[in-house]
């Protein structure tokens, strides 16, 4: 097999773990950044419509070094999929795939579910709540929280910092709840 | 840094001087004292795009992945944030030990996290919402790039969702 081959299966969690990890160094040593990624959401809405609200009244083209960062991380989400694309249907758990058969999602071929997030669903309640409910949550929760995945459970966990760890153990509350208690009625409807 | 701070903007973040507010954040606390051009930030594209390849690649931005890590039915995210929080501490112990500077020859700072009750209120809601989309916000901008175009959806209302805490955050318990 070669490199380009191997390079397109899904990599393994002791690559991709140290690789992200190695993020912290290399923002840190390039300009003396701290990885964070959910602030963009707050300079796009100081950029577009800060509205004279007080959280969003800063100079955020100081900060125009993560949105440089979020674009670059959508382009190498462009550049996986077009030039590194594994062939094969993503590879989850049997227990997942019974489970999900229930609601009608059968299709692994892409790593977002296409039969739940699409245009023509967005107007449905279920894609409604996958989509708008969800991304609300996320954009509203983390920066209540001060942070995310990247912010507190990487950053903040690499620095030693207890808050972050409450935070990334109440992430990871809110995540368990959602999957095992409430999610099944979201998809069944 | 795009450009000098003019007066109007100066003044602006004069008003808003609230320290706490900053330092709520990754944000606006390491501000380098060195003038650079705007095209100096594209070497932050590049970090990310590699990282926006590994993501997409160790599939950590699929929705599947997501649900398997919740239903403990995998190891794989478990593997992924553990070993990056490692190499993450190990680096930042490593600076810390011999004062690595930046490129530039500035100091390299941290900045301690303060707790407050947004950690756990905002830190549940969000965990929440990950359950549903099955992304973080890092993961939205890569899957919009893989091409899964109905995620700009959920990306817009992330924004919205960012928007109305700002709206509404004197009046959140903190």
């Amino acid at each position: 097999m070669n490199l380009i081959e191997l390079i397109k299966q899904p990599w393994p969690w002791y690559i991709a773990g140290p690789l992200i990890g190695l993020t912290v160094p290399a923002l840190l040593i390039l300009g003396n950044k701290s990885f964070g990624i959910s602030s963009s959401l707050r300079h796009i809405c100081a950029a577009c419509m800060p509205a004279n609200i007080p959280f969003f009244k800063y100079d955020w083209r100081k900060e125009a070094w993560n949105l440089f960062f979020v674009a670059g991380i959508l382009l190498g989400g462009f550049i996986a999929a077009h030039l590194l694309a594994n062939p094969e249907p993503i590879m989850v758990h049997p227990d997942l795939v019974a489970s999900l058969a229930q609601y009608g999602i059968t299709d692994y071929s892409n790593l977002v579910p296409v039969q739940l997030i699409n245009w023509e669903a967005l107007t449905t309640p279920r894609g409604f709540v996958m989509m708008v409910v969800g991304g609300f949550l996320v954009g509203f929760g983390t920066r209540y929280a001060g942070g995310c995945t990247s912010g507190h459970s990487i950053m903040g966990l690499s620095t030693l910092q207890w808050p972050s760890l409450i935070a990334t153990i109440c992430f990871m509350i809110g995540g368990f709840t959602m999957v095992n208690v409430i999610l099944p009625y979201i998809l069944a409807l | 840094m795009l450009q000098n701070p003019d007066a109007t903007t100066e003044q602006q973040v004069a008003e808003n001087t609230d320290f706490e507010v900053r330092s709520l954040d990754a944000m606006c606390v390491n501000e380098s004292r060195i003038e650079h051009k705007w095209y100096d930030n594209l070497k932050y594209m590049v970090v990310g795009i590699l990282f926006g390849i590994v993501f997409v690649k160790a599939e950590i931005v699929s929705w599947f992945r997501i649900q398997e890590m919740f239903k403990l039915q995998s190891f794989h995210m478990y593997g992924v944030i553990g070993s990056a929080v490692m190499v993450g501490a190990i680096s930042v112990w490593l600076i810390k030990k011999f004062n690595i500077k930046t490129i530039d020859g500035e100091p390299i700072t941290f900045h301690p996290k303060t707790f407050n009750k947004g950690q756990i209120i905002g830190g549940l809601l969000f965990g929440l919402g990950w359950g549903i989309t099955g992304a973080c916000p890092g993961p939205l901008f890569a899957q919009i790039g893989t091409g899964a175009t109905a995620v700009i959806a959920t990306l817009l209302s992330a924004i919205a969702g960012t928007w109305v805490y700002g709206l509404l955050r004197e009046k959140l318990p903190h």
